[in-house]
């Protein structure tokens, strides 16, 4: 293989940089949810990379239930948002302050 | 050393990654994250993983991203085009991300990592379906059970109380 397993670790490091910058910059619900997105796909890469590496079936089969727990993760996420939205007619989480208990 | 698809991939990765979080337009925001789930797909080919490649494809990119999409649609135009964001919480955020990616970068640069390298064949993507059935059964039927739930409790939150079903004009 030509390819290294730090050049993938270093790919999936840089994409959860990016997630975080996301999470940490953007006030937008749906883009913050595009950041956690990105952060599971890093660990979704290094799950696979080093299944491959070491070589082992598990790093895929963990991979194969993070993708499907992220499903249901997005499925909640995303009419957690309808229902946000429908109430303060806005995606912007300074807004949701009141839902704070 | 990385051959000329994995520079490609990354590119593609890591550049619309970028896109989906600073494009203005929420819409091409989310297509952008397409194009970051995409390239994750291609990175789980080129690490002889096929099947986790095509699961991607058709769980992320098929039907995550067009959930997104119709979140998306639902919202009110002048939200969708709104960036509300504060000068000194960028630079934060950026520093941060500096320090996230600089910081890990040459731990794992300095770690054993970086000697690890294989010969051996990819693992046979029979052996996953064995492990399913076998070790990681009852994860497996927990797993399902977890998805029921959360689609189902997905499908409560999101539905209307205060229109009565007489009440619908369509």
């Amino acid at each position: 293989m030509t390819n290294e397993l730090i050049d993938f670790t270093l790919v999936s490091v840089a994409l959860l940089g990016i997630g975080i910058y996301g999470l940490a910059v953007k006030r937008n619900f749906i883009r913050m949810l595009f950041a956690v997105e990105i952060i599971i796909n890093a660990a979704n890469l290094n799950l696979v990379a080093f299944g491959r590496f070491l070589p082992h079936s598990g790093g895929q089969t963990l991979a194969l239930f993070s993708i499907a727990i992220a499903a249901a993760e997005v499925a909640v996420g995303l009419s957690l948002i309808i229902v946000a939205y429908r109430m303060y007619q806005n995606v912007d989480i300074a807004d949701f302050r009141s839902l704070k208990g | 050393m990385a051959d000329a698809a994995f520079l490609a991939l990354t590119v593609i990765t890591i550049g619309s990654a970028i896109a989906a979080l600073e494009l203005r337009s929420l819409i091409y925001g989310s297509i952008a994250l397409m194009g970051t789930l995409g390239g994750i797909a291609g990175f789980f080919f080129l690490l002889d993983a096929p099947f986790v490649a095509l699961f991607q494809l058709a769980v992320y990119v098929g039907s995550i991203a067009v959930l997104i999409l119709f979140t998306v649609m639902l919202v009110k135009r002048e939200l969708i085009f709104k960036k509300v964001e504060d000068k000194r919480r960028k630079f934060a955020g950026i520093g941060l991300m500096m320090v996230v990616m600089v910081g890990l970068g040459a731990v794992f640069l300095d770690s054993g990592i970086k000697t690890i390298t294989t010969d051996e064949p990819p693992v046979d993507f029979r052996d996953i379906g064995t492990d399913f059935v076998t070790y990681y059964w009852p994860a497996l039927i927990l797993m399902g059970l977890i998805l029921a739930g959360s689609v189902t409790g997905a499908l409560v939150l999101a539905k209307r109380e205060d229109v009565e079903n007489d009440q619908r004009t369509n």
